[in-house]
């Protein structure tokens, strides 16, 4: 640090607390200067013929795209800066409610890179891609046991694209009985994903009520069930955190009307080994492999939504469909036991594809080895644990001006997550929970998610994951008592926080205002 | 305790004790006890490291990868060389390991990189917007349709032949939810041939280059659909367009596509992304994340998500996409990649393909029982008529190391042993050399043994 020579106006400790604070917005394309390359093109190794009587003049653009004319150092070091100016879940503490940042084990970046896998066309020929289809194969039994559910497919993209694909089976189901009910319900407290699902699937929302303890309100359920309703989405345990004790009830009042039980796979890392969605009565189930089972969130993806459905959603899955069959004994490559594994394309009621080839491998890679390394017994203690490090955090929140400020919204037992309400807070301290949220990243933790659910007035989701210390646990409670008590003395930091970041509060009403969405070259 | 949890016996005590319960057990009194399993998954136990490492190795040696065979595959997914500095940058846990940046403070890295790449995707496109990239290529097409849909209410796409069949395939299992229906307009001699259209038309979907690797007429296709008030939506291949007239020039509405050609592993498929680049005017019927450049309360130059009014964590059933989680780490991998290439560099290395290809073409078409499927131009892809069985041919190939490319005969029974060959720059004169060998050595055994099938 002694080697940096700050600017004759700047205060030397200002630059060495934030050296990649000044000048680093500077894009890609403002670093370009004509004539530099990082690429060399391989040789012309065949006879050259003129390029015009290959593509003629007029097929061709005018002017090539105005691509940065970088070095590959400047390309490096640009990246490398501008990395610099991400908080990430190796470097702290990310109890963002509802999206399971849980440590990214390493070994899955060391398996996922191998060329039988990473360099694997996906139009190879099934026989010269056994080990792909057997990992998948052996993928979708274990998404199945996990899920209580017969029948798995891989194919969607990320959670929202399984729960498009879990309300088009839903269609195909009622169309194929003849039966065309308009309505899908979600629950007030649903993710935003789901009513969205609802429209792009082609159904009406409706909307089902929450009780005064947090479970969906049965009342409001019996009295909007009717034969027009298709399917009720369901999270549980909920966004709120809990567990729907009356799942079996609803289970029953949903299926008397004809309609599928759709569970939305974002919380099932609270329950892995503990119960499964199938007893409860669920007919299609979505995972995030990005959530419970580690695949890398990559700041926006990619991520895997698998879904798991019952005997009587299995014919409509997508295609293709990865089966094991009996070896007809001509040279596949099998698994040496006389099996071999396949690509089921002859699915005559299936609601067709819902992307190219065969999903996300990539992902399904890492969650295999995930579900590997842990096994039945290490998967339980996941949930355990998540669940105890969120009701430990919750009990440290509780105590003394927390409880008071933030309190829980629902004063039950949680699962691996609960909601608190910053309106006690926003009422006295006269800081809102967007203000605490800024001034946590001043302390090197990433905020919890704000502002949903929706139901909650200011509220805050935490979900520390089983992964987290008791330590880091602790160290968050007093952290956020800490800002409390700064908040009462002087509320003013707060609602001008965050100081310590690479850039501070942004102008998004002005971003959404006048779009600036490019760079103008 | 798994070697993934730090909580220790005497820190569950500790956290039980803080908690007020006895047990975990109580942690779980919500869940009815008739839900609760008596006993463990049917999974297997607990493994280390270094077993399941070992486990994933064995499970890639039984596929054979591009490292084991002379590969021509193509089919939406091309063997394009990875620079090392791709995986230097992509490894950083900081790009690797964070969420969706929701706190644009901390996350000024990641936000950045998608208005780059944002920039860099309109480039290519000519269209003046883009978002920060959706899940892949097919998928993108049915986002396509979707904005389509709502922009003008109207009832059939008419989608070309010469569109990915797994595009056409997955618009078809989305329209039919939209109640829309989905007509496909033949390919006549490479090239997509319209039918007639009318003002029940929501869009006209074309490929650029198509599946038979042509490159089309942009402009006339953009033309007849906007002279029935449709929109042209186009699916691109993202290299050959750093040479071909832009979607933007040739008037296309949207053009998406599959992102894998820039930098993303093949994966046997995924994880890649998906491109979608627009005009201004259906700015805001755009579906996922955007990111657009702003100042901080200091001054200084910031990014932040934004127009999100459009997506379904504020708009929920009136959102313009249920997309949340996409594809930002591969996006990221396809602007450093589009960065290296550099303005000049792009052009050289498509001028490349397109040299290596005309010369792998000119070569396969000089082989007896082998014929073209059509003469119009192509950039690195290519289709040829086998006179024999593609499926013995590519087996006999196969055998020798060779995976010559893609049978098109399930997707196109009209071409029912064609051979979809690719040529990246990957594959050199003599890696071509060794293909025409191998392949007319394959095409001569097969027509000679099928004689003698029918001589017998």
């Amino acid at each position: 640090m002694s080697a940096i020579t700050p600017g004759a106006d700047r205060d030397p400790a200002d630059v060495v607390a934030a050296p990649f604070r000044a000048d680093d917005a500077q894009t890609i394309f403002e670093r370009s200067h004509p004539g530099r390359r990082a690429f060399v093109a391989p040789a012309l190794d065949v006879p050259e013929r003129p390029l015009d009587e290959l593509l003629a003049p007029e097929m061709r653009r005018d002017r090539p795209p105005q691509l940065p004319e970088v070095s590959e150092p400047e390309i490096v070091r640009h990246y490398n800066r501008l990395s610099k100016r991400n908080f990430d879940l190796d470097t702290g503490f990310y109890p963002l409610g509802s999206c399971t940042m849980k440590h990214n084990p390493k070994l899955h970046e060391r398996v996922a890179a191998l060329p039988g896998h990473a360099k694997l066309h996906p139009l190879q020929r099934p026989e010269h891609a056994q080990g792909a289809l057997e990992l998948m194969w052996r993928l979708q039994e274990a998404l199945g046991e996990i899920a209580g559910l017969p029948a798995v497919s891989l194919q969607p993209s990320a959670g929202s694209h399984g729960e498009l694909a879990g309300v088009l089976l839903t269609r195909a189901y009622h169309e194929d009985l003849g039966r065309c009910p308009s309505k899908v319900l979600t629950p007030d407290t649903a993710h935003g994903t789901n009513p969205a699902t609802v429209t792009m699937a082609g159904y009406e929302v409706v909307k089902v009520g929450t009780d005064e303890h947090g479970n969906v309100d049965l009342d409001d359920l019996r009295a909007k069930a009717s034969d027009d309703i298709a399917c009720l989405m369901l999270t549980n345990p909920s966004t709120l955190g809990l567990f729907e004790p009356n799942i079996s009830e609803i289970a029953a009042i949903v299926h008397d009307v004809g309609a599928t039980l759709y569970y939305d796979g974002a919380n099932l890392n609270a329950i892995m080994g503990i119960c499964r969605p199938g007893d409860m009565g669920f007919d299609i189930v979505h995972f995030n492999l990005h959530k419970s089972f580690t695949q890398p969130h990559g700041g926006g993806g990619p991520g895997a939504g698998p879904i798991a459905v019952s005997a009587r959603i299995e014919p409509f899955l997508p295609r293709p469909v990865v089966v094991r069959r009996s070896a007809g004994g001509d040279g596949h490559r099998g698994d040496g036991a006389g099996t071999v594994f396949d690509l089921d394309v002859d699915r005559p009621k299936s609601i067709g594809r819902l992307r190219g080839f065969h999903g996300n491998y990539g992902v399904f890679v890492r969650s295999y080895a995930y579900i590997r390394s842990l096994g039945a017994t290490g998967l339980r203690d996941v949930s355990e644990t998540a669940v105890l490090n969120a009701n430990y955090l919750l009990a440290r929140l509780r105590e003394a001006d927390a409880a008071k400020y933030l309190p829980v919204a629902y004063d039950r037992l949680c699962m691996h997550e609960f909601v608190l309400s910053g309106a006690p807070m926003k009422r006295e301290l006269k800081i809102r929970t967007l203000d605490l949220a800024k001034r946590l990243l001043d302390c090197g933790v990433h905020p919890p998610t704000v502002y949903f659910p929706l139901l909650v007035d200011e509220a805050l989701l935490l979900e520390p994951t089983e992964t987290e210390t008791k330590e880091t646990l602790d160290r968050f409670a007093e952290i956020v008592a800490a800002l409390l008590r700064e908040a009462a003395e002087d509320p003013e930091v707060a609602r001008r926080a965050p100081y310590s970041t690479p850039v501070r509060r942004l102008d998004e009403a002005a971003a959404a205002r006048r779009p600036v969405l490019r760079q103008a070259l | 305790m798994t070697r993934y949890t730090a909580a220790t016996d005497a820190d569950r005590e500790a956290m039980l004790g803080a908690i007020g319960v006895a047990s975990i057990e109580d942690l779980f009194a919500d869940i009815p006890s008739e839900l609760r399993l008596d006993g463990p998954l049917a999974l297997d136990r607990e493994r280390s490291e270094q077993e399941v490492c070992a486990e994933l190795r064995a499970l890639a040696a039984r596929n054979a990868s591009t490292e084991d065979e002379l590969s021509f595959l193509g089919g939406g997914m091309y063997d394009h060389y990875v620079p090392a500095l791709i995986d230097s940058i992509l490894q950083r846990s900081e790009f690797l390991t964070p969420y969706t940046p929701y706190q644009p403070e901390v996350s000024q890295g990641g936000l950045q990189a998608m208005f780059e790449y944002q920039t860099a995707i309109c480039e290519l496109t000519g269209l003046p917007v883009s978002n920060a990239s959706v899940y892949e290529g097919p998928s993108a097409v049915a986002a396509a349709g979707y904005v389509a849909r709502h922009d003008n209410r109207r009832r059939r796409f008419v989608v070309s032949r010469g569109v990915h069949p797994h595009a056409r395939e997955t618009l078809r299992t989305h329209a039919h939810a939209w109640g829309m229906e989905v007509v496909e307009a033949p390919i006549h001699e490479g090239r997509t041939a319209l039918p007639e259209l009318d003002e029940d038309c929501s869009a006209v979907i074309v490929a650029q280059p198509n599946f038979l690797g042509a490159v089309e007429d942009l402009a006339a296709l953009a033309r007849a659909a906007h002279e029935v008030g449709a929109l042209c939506i186009a699916a691109c291949d993202p290299l050959p367009l750093a040479l071909l007239r832009t979607p933007g020039e040739c008037g296309v509405d949207i053009a998406v596509g599959e992102g894998q050609t820039l930098s993303n592993r093949l994966d046997f498929g995924g994880p890649s992304f998906g491109f979608f680049s627009t005009t201004e005017a259906l700015v805001r019927r755009i579906p996922g994340r955007i990111a657009g450049e702003t100042r901080d309360l200091e001054g200084r130059r910031g990014f932040v998500l934004t127009l999100q009014t459009r997506e379904q964590h504020i708009r929920r059933e009136r959102a313009t996409s249920n997309i949340c989680t996409s594809q930002a780490l591969n996006a990221l991998a396809g602007v450093i990649y589009l960065s290296w290439l550099g303005r000049r560099g792009i052009t050289e290395l498509v001028e490349l393909m397109v040299q290596r290809t005309a010369y792998a073409r000119e070569r396969l078409e000089a082989i007896d029982g082998i014929t073209a499927v059509h003469r119009e131009p192509v950039v690195r892809e290519f289709a040829v008529a086998l006179q024999c069985s593609a499926e013995r041919v590519i087996a006999r190939c196969q055998a020798m190391g060779v995976n010559p490319g893609y049978p098109l005969g399930a997707d196109y029974p009209e071409h029912p042993d064609a051979l979809l060959v690719a040529i990246t720059e990957q594959r050199s004169r003599a890696d071509i050399d060794r293909l025409v060998e191998v392949l007319g050595d394959a095409v001569a055994g097969e027509l000679r043994a099928s004689a003698a099938r029918v001589g017998v």
